[in-house]
């Protein structure tokens, strides 16, 4: 009888590929990728959540199709293939919102046709579904995702406590009491830099 | 399975596949999608008119009518009750926001007034120009509101411009483009009025 070989140590490097991306190799904290979108989006909660998601969701699908096919593409095209692949998942994923959540489609506007040129996703198809196999490829295009997703909630959802009183569209305190620097362009990069700072001796913390 | 080399034939047919793959997905999404979306467009847009005007039991398909520089049109919808003219919605824009583009739904009532509004697209500063939304239309202080009024009988521009209307706090470019939207709407109205309003029965 055939035994799959499962053990110890294989679910041990799945479980890092998986979990690596949410605080250890965060792609906003850590990596410091995709600035734009995280800067951009996060004036609330919800939206940066709807981004994460929306992110998350491409950065899974093209991990998995540039790794099912990474043998099939000659080295290289290899860049014009995967942005094809990144770009047809964005568009998919941008006609279901339009169609099925409008309005969250409408206040994320503009950025989900970006979702294409976000490097975290480039980045992990080139640097990590080109040359893993699908299971890895897969578990890391989640954790990285999710890791994503916290970090634009996190960031959104500070800023939106502080600059409209409010979280998840909730009212917190009046608004007679806010900073809306917070909602504005520099509160992004004022919360952006403290959160770095904390994940930064979170993980020295840990080694 | 080895990695394909860097010939032109690999590379031509890794590159002619992977389009063609992208191409028939999309397409296949699309059209899954299509009516999906021309429904929620729809849905939203009826939702705005029935939330401005009153109480009405027709609604005509919209007039379009192009605005003094010629490139752009309004579009009226005239709503009816019971075969009497009780108002229009009128899909107005500016161009002058803080951040560009705005586009509104207003209600004209058959008296000439506005009856309510609705913004639909806008790219304004959240938490400030975003106020607009429902600024204009709070009842309480009327020193901003532009419900039940028309800009004949009100200057419908910001009290720094030496108008009637309130400004939102510290987002004057807004609440002027959001005041010409409004009075755009409104003069197109009054000199196509006889064309818009006067179609009382089919």
């Amino acid at each position: 009888m055939p035994v799959i070989p499962v053990n110890k140590t294989d679910i041990m490097d799945h479980w890092k590929n998986f979990s690596k991306g949410i605080i250890k190799e965060n792609p906003v904290f850590v990596l410091l990728l995709g600035m734009c979108p995280t800067l951009g989006v996060t004036s609330s909660a919800i939206n940066g959540l709807g981004m994460g998601l929306a992110t998350t969701f491409v950065l899974l699908m093209s991990n998995i199709v540039v790794s099912l096919i990474k043998n099939l593409i000659p080295d290289k095209v290899r860049i014009p293939s995967f942005i094809v692949i990144i770009a047809t998942f964005v568009t998919v994923v941008q006609l279901i919102m339009e169609a099925y959540v409008p309005a969250l489609h409408k206040s994320l506007g503009l950025f989900i046709p970006l979702i294409v040129v976000n490097c975290i996703v480039l980045g992990r198809a080139e640097a990590f579904a080109s040359k893993n196999n699908i299971l890895s490829s897969a578990l890391d295009g989640l954790g990285i995702g999710l890791g994503f997703s916290f970090a634009l909630v996190l960031l959104g959802g500070i800023r939106e406590l502080l600059g409209s009183g409010r979280i998840f569209d909730i009212t917190v305190y009046p608004e007679n009491y806010v900073t809306l620097l917070f909602v504005l362009a520099p509160g992004a990069f004022i919360v952006l830099g403290y959160l770095i700072a904390v994940i930064n001796m979170i993980n020295k913390e840990k080694e | 399975m080895a990695k394909r080399e860097s010939t032109f034939l690999n590379m031509f047919l890794a590159l002619f596949g992977v389009t063609f793959i992208a191409a028939f997905t999309l397409g296949f999404v699309y059209e899954m999608t299509r009516d999906a979306i021309d429904i929620s467009k729809v849905k939203a847009q009826n939702d705005a008119i029935s939330r401005i005007l009153p109480e009405f039991d027709r609604l005509d398909d919209p007039l379009k009518v192009p605005d003094e520089s010629g490139i752009d049109t309004l579009e009226f919808f005239p709503a009816y009750k019971n075969d009497k003219f009780v108002g229009v919605a009128v899909k107005t824009f500016s161009k002058s926001g803080f951040s560009g583009f705005i586009s509104i739904m207003a209600g004209i009532d058959n008296e000439g007034n506005f009856s309510g509004y609705q913004v639909l697209e806008h790219a304004e500063t959240p938490g400030l120009g975003s106020k607009m939304d429902n600024w204009f239309s709070n009842a309480e202080k009327p020193g901003q509101c532009v419900i039940g009024k028309n800009p004949e009988s009100y200057q419908f521009r910001v009290t720094k411009d030496g108008g009637d209307i309130d400004a939102i706090t510290a987002s004057t470019v807004t609440s002027r483009a959001f005041l010409s939207a409004l009075v755009k709407a409104y003069n197109l109205y009054k000199e196509k009025e006889n064309e818009i309003a006067g179609n009382p029965g089919e």
